[in-house]
């Protein structure tokens, strides 16, 4: 019984420990962007690595899940003889909803866990501790390009995945299924206004922060995990952990971001 | 001692778990001399360092850097403590995505704002110095262990340091190597005046280079003495790790000495 309380204990002052640090960790890395001196080259680098190489995937997955929505959406709409609305439709739930979660969580996948793999690969091989060791701050140097290249990709990227998906809809809706072509881009121009676009942004922006700081945080923190977060093993459980954990988030937030902002 | 001292551990404990490793230990480094510290594997040398550069801190006790507590001091004020450092760690340490010439010179382009062509200057400089001229474009998992070393020297020295702190710089070095090296630290400190704190295995021949020898062991510094005082410690403990690492010859002959001394 006691043993049973002692866990639980535990369980409560490891997370509650945790999330302290991981709210530090943010805020040290924030600041840090703001200090002197200002280096464009570190920058451009992780907007090549964060950015340029999901622009893929983002191309991929934006054109599929705007084909699967004209198909969808035309033929639900077809039951209600509104396929005329199939534009906005499928721009409005790509703009507000798909396009920012969706390019969310591609990122996850492919940038997350590579900084998380990254920066504990450099903790557990003390190359965090020779950074320190040098008065080089490590927060400067590591988190703050990536912080700066993730909220500059990730607008960028899921204005990418929007437009993508548009004609992806647009193709299956117009070219496939025989909707109006000039109905499709007009109820899309009416429908969509700059709050949806606004909403899409806050989005995107958020979710970009959200990935870098729970990636980067968790493969900073390696050594102080759980169960022990050793060499090659401990690495790859703690990317995992970031990659699930950053997913669960940006749902999450999307739910609450919402709420807020509809 | 004239001399003040620029690191004092005071107390100093540590325990991981139920492992007490370091039980009180207690050291002053003095300023501008080297400081070697010896004893048996996993004692805690490397622990000791870790305390002194900060990244550990300790149960108990007080470590001073420039009478200056490092358990009370804001991070900035560490980081100012941490410019005056030059490390090398046991395993080197490298950043290992980034080339051997980057190596170098990240603390000249992060710290310093000289121009590329300086920082070459520089960086050819010392790695010409620990003799690793060619392997400028190669990155860390491409040389060898010792070479990595002499990387990590090479980077601990290139912004020429108040103090440096090497763990077992030489080992995995050939004799001509590790002597090279002893050479390049002697130029480098009469030049410099560094103060140096040194872990090493290299006994005895560090003790020609060292001016205080410090032995750790079961968790405590036994003593701190000069290389001559510490061949003739009368400490028992001393005394069994002088024999074992030197042989019993090595201190015959210099008791043959003294006895030889006494006779006249
Ligand atoms: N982070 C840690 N967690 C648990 N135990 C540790 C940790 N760091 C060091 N130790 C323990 O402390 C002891 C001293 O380690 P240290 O690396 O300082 O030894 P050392 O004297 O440098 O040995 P060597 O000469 O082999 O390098 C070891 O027994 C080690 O198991
Ligand atoms: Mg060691």
């Amino acid at each position: 019984m006691l043993r049973l309380f002692e866990a639980i204990g535990g369980f409560f002052l490891y997370n509650v420990n945790q999330l302290g640090r991981l709210g530090i960790f943010l805020f040290v890395s924030l600041v840090s962007i703001f200090k002197p001196p200002y280096k464009v080259s570190p920058v451009i680098k992780q907007i090549y690595v964060i950015g340029s190489l999901s622009i893929f995937v983002i191309l991929f997955t934006g054109a599929f899940t705007g084909m699967v929505l004209g198909l969808q959406g035309y033929n639900t709409l077809k039951k209600f003889g509104s396929e005329g609305l199939l534009g906005s439709a499928v721009a409005l739930s790509l703009i507000r909803e798909l396009g920012p979660v969706l390019a969310a969580l591609m990122v996850t996948g492919r940038a997350g866990s590579a900084i998380c793999a990254e920066i504990g690969i450099m903790r557990i091989s003390e190359q965090i501790d020779a950074l320190e060791c040098m008065a080089i701050d490590p927060h400067k140097y590591i988190m703050a390009p990536k912080f700066l290249a993730a909220v500059i990709s990730m607008p960028l990227l899921t204005a990418i995945f929007d437009v993508i998906g548009i004609f992806g809809g647009y193709a299956i809706g117009v070219g496939l299924l025989g909707a109006n072509e000039g109905a499709f881009f007009s109820s899309m121009y009416k429908d969509v206004e700059f709050d949806d676009i606004y909403m899409g942004l806050v989005k995107s922006l958020v979710f970009g922060l959200l990935i870098v700081w729970i990636c980067s945080a968790k493969g900073y923190f390696v050594h102080l995990e759980r169960g022990g977060g050793f060499g090659a093993e401990g690495v790859s459980r703690v990317t995992t952990t970031a990659v699930v954990l950053s997913s669960v988030a940006i749902l999450v937030f999307d739910y609450f971001l919402t709420s807020v902002l509809i | 001692m004239n001399a003040r001292p620029v690191i004092q551990l005071i107390d100093v404990r540590k325990s991981f778990g139920s492992q007490e490793v370091l039980r009180g230990v207690n050291l002053s480094v003095v300023e501008g001399k080297t400081t070697v510290i010896v004893g048996g594997s996993g004692q805690g040398k490397s622990l000791i360092l870790k305390h002194i550069l900060g990244l550990v801190k300790p149960d108990s006790g007080q470590v001073l850097v420039y009478g200056k507590d490092l358990s009370r001091i804001s991070g900035r004020e560490l980081q100012e403590i941490r410019m005056n450092f030059g490390v090398l760690f046991q395993n080197a340490a490298l950043f290992d995505s980034m080339t051997v010439y980057d190596n170098v010179a990240l603390p000249l382009r992060e710290r310093t704002r000289l121009s590329e062509e300086e920082i070459r200057r520089i960086v050819t400089e010392k790695l010409e110095m620990m003799d690793l001229e060619g392997s400028e474009n190669k990155y860390p998992a491409q040389i060898s262990g010792g070479m990595r070393k002499r990387v990590g020297l090479a980077r601990a020295l290139v912004l020429n340091p108040k103090i440096v702190f090497f763990d077992e710089p030489t080992t995995g070095l050939d004799v001509a190597k590790s002597n090279e090296i002893y050479r390049v630290f002697f130029r480098t400190q009469s030049i410099l005046g560094y103060t140096a704190v040194i872990v090493s295995h290299d006994v005895p021949k560090i003790l020609k280079l060292a001016d205080y020898v410090a032995l750790l062991h079961q968790g405590v510094i036994q003593d701190c003495l000069t290389p001559e005082e510490f061949q003739l410690s009368d400490n028992p403990v001393i005394k069994e790790y002088v024999e074992t690492t030197m042989g019993a010859i090595y201190t015959s002959e210099i008791l043959e000495e003294e006895d030889e001394k006494d006779r006249y």
